[in-house]
Parts: C-alpha cells; sequence; structure tokens
C-alpha cells in the first residue's frame, strides 16, 4: 500500500486491540505514525500500557470506507420496526442449553 | 575486594545506567514531536526507572546502612556515581536521543540475556524480568535508526552528527575491573568483552543497513566513568533531579 504523508506527523492509523485470545479485535482510538510497522509499536505504548491487549490491528484511516450521515435513512431506519430479528422476541423453550 | 562489596558496586554500576537515562529521557516528557514519540520515551524512561528502583535498593539491602534507593539516588553526589558517560549525554535531538537510547539498548539486551543465567539469584530474576522491557525497548529504537538514519537527508545529516558525537562513547559500556573479574570468578556475571563482540556485530550491521557510517574517532574513546570521573553534564542532571529531596528531606506525596 502506499502510504502517503498527510500531515508532519506522518498518516494516520486506527488502531484495534484484541482484549483476550478469541474474541474480536474492537476499534480502541487512532494515532499518527510513518508506518504500519511504527504504528504498531506506537499503539503498543499509548493504548496497551495497562494490560488492555493480547493483539493488535493498525489500518491507515484512509482505507477504511464509511457510511455517511445521508446513508443512514436507508442503510438503518428499515430495522427500526423489526424485532423479530432480535433473539429476545423469542421465548426460550425450558430445558434448552447452550443458547 | 569481597564478593557481596563487589556486587553492590556491580548493582550499583546497573542501576545508576538505569537511573540516569530514565532521568533524561524524562526531559522529554511534553516536548517531543508527536505524542506517541512522547509517550513512547517516557514509557522507556519509567520502564527503567522500574530497573534502578530493583538494582539499588538491593545494593542498599547488601550494604547493610539502611540506605534505601532513594538514599542511594538523591543522597549520593557526582564523584560516586557509576552511569556510563553515554548515557548522561544530553539528548540535543530527537535523532540524537534515539542513537543514544539505541547503544544502550543493544549493550543492555546483550548484558542481561546473559545475566539472566547469572549464578546470582537476584541477577538471574532481575535479568528475567526486565529482559522484556529491554527487547521491547531495542525494536523501537533499532525502528527509528532505520527510518532517521535512512529518511530524509535532514534526518541522515542529523544522525550523522549524533553518530560522530556519541560513538566514542561507546567503548566505555565494556570497560572491565576488579568488580567484573570478582564477581565473574563467581558466575555471577559475563565477560563484558563477549556482550562487546555481540553488540558490534548487531550496531555495524544495523548503522551500514541505517546508511550511517561509523566515524573514525583517530583512536579516541571517551572514559572515566567507571572511577567517577563524569562529563560537565552530569552535574547539571543530578541538581534538577535531586534539588526536592534534597531541599526537603523526607518529603512524602
Amino acid at each position: 500500500m502506499n502510504v502517503k504523508d498527510i500531515s508532519d506527523q506522518g498518516p494516520l492509523w486506527e488502531v484495534f486491540i484484541q482484549s483476550k485470545s478469541g474474541i474480536p479485535h474492537k476499534h480502541a482510538g487512532s494515532l499518527h505514525a510513518p508506518d504500519a510497522e511504527m504504528a504498531l509499536t506506537a499503539a503498543r505504548d499509548v493504548y496497551t500500557r495497562r494490560g488492555e491487549g493480547v493483539s493488535l490491528w493498525v489500518v491507515q484511516s484512509n482505507s477504511i470506507t464509511a457510511t455517511t450521515e445521508s446513508d443512514s435513512e436507508s442503510f438503518f431506519d428499515p430495522a427500526d420496526d423489526k424485532v423479530y430479528r432480535h433473539p429476545t422476541f423469542y421465548t426460550v423453550p425450558e430445558g434448552v442449553k447452550y443458547l | 575486594m569481597s564478593r557481596d562489596q563487589a556486587l553492590i558496586e556491580y548493582l550499583i554500576r546497573l542501576g545508576d545506567n538505569a537511573l540516569i537515562i530514565g532521568q533524561r529521557l524524562g526531559e522529554w516528557c511534553g516536548h517531543a514531536h508527536q505524542l506517541e514519540s512522547d509517550i513512547a520515551l517516557t514509557n522507556i524512561a519509567l520502564d527503567n526507572i522500574g530497573q534502578c528502583r530493583l538494582l539499588l535498593s538491593e545494593a542498599g539491602q547488601i550494604e547493610g546502612k539502611n540506605r534505601t534507593e532513594n538514599d542511594l539516588a538523591f543522597f549520593r553526589d557526582e564523584k560516586d556515581f557509576r552511569n556510563s558517560l553515554l548515557v548522561e549525554q544530553p539528548n540535543e535531538n530527537f535523532g540524537h536521543t534515539i542513537l543514544r537510547q539505541y547503544f544502550y539498548d543493544v549493550f543492555q539486551f546483550y548484558l542481561y540475556s546473559a545475566l539472566k543465567s547469572s549464578g546470582n539469584e537476584f541477577l538471574s530474576g532481575f535479568a528475567a524480568k526486565s529482559l522484556k522491557e529491554v527487547s521491547y525497548h531495542r525494536k523501537l529504537s533499532s525502528d527509528w535508526i532505520l527510518r532517521l538514519g535512512d529518511g530524509t537527508s535532514e534526518s541522515h545529516l542529523k544522525m550523522v552528527e549524533a553518530l560522530e558525537y556519541l560513538w566514542p562513547f561507546t567503548f566505555e559500556l565494556f570497560e572491565m575491573n576488579e568488580i567484573d573479574a570478582t564477581l565473574m570468578a563467581e558466575n555471577w556475571v559475563p565477560d563484558l568483552s563477549e556482550i562487546e563482540k555481540k553488540w558490534r556485530n548487531e550496531v555495524e550491521a544495523h548503522l551500514s543497513e541505517a546508511t550511517l557510517e561509523i566515524p573514525d574517532t583517530m583512536g579516541y574513546k571517551a572514559t572515566g566513568s567507571r572511577k567517577g570521573h563524569h562529563t560537565e553534564y552530569l552535574g547539571f542532571l543530578l541538581a534538577e533531579m535531586q534539588a526536592v529531596p534534597r531541599s526537603m528531606p523526607g518529603a512524602k506525596w
């Protein structure tokens, strides 16, 4: 990937931390670094000083494609009236384990 | 020299290195070129202060004169400090600080790797615990050396200047005296000439990868710290570091 300088501090990176093995990485914040490897070390120093994680991902911010405010009606509103899509809508029969 | 006396001196040597480089790195707090580096440098500072506390406390305990880590850090004078001249050199600029750190990190890495199998229980335990921190410091400073040395023409030039200034201070890290001889006989500490070989292999290869040439110092090697002879910079550092505990002895948070 072509890492272009977007400020005098280097490009912006988004940091994702996995707090325990097996569970998903969660977004923790962002930082500036000249390249991916340095972004990882910076992420270690800025976001995992207190034992927050066991694994780190960094992604250059400009490679993330995001929805915009104007998308939100068509993207998210249709789900508002479909409560049956939540598992809590259904009664769990007695005696069922591991749900 | 008795075995205990030599061990106290050795612990003070290691402890003073960690203390002084920790203090120097702490000076960057709030001043680095970006928040990320500010935090990275002060993290390394705190790791070193942590190591220093273990080392000086142990030295005080073996000595048995009720001197605590604080007594040793804040109430000794310049001539009693045994840190190498390298770590007391001023920060100058970020590249200069990183190069000083790199030399020290690689030294610490090989020294602690060897101390891990020390016959002395404190030294081996200390080294095993601290090596994890030091391995990270070494990675961080190595990464920066490549990027600054082989970076822009300005960063390269700054690294060349830093290298010319700091290179003569690297030899002293490996100087040995009676303390080393006494403890080597016990199998407690490594032969520093072995550490020097590993250090030199790694540093020479890495600097060359970073397009940096080792300067010709015309045989000049800075020396003196093993006897308490320091450069002019240590006194100022100590004055700042020791001012509060000396003006208010026994003050507590």
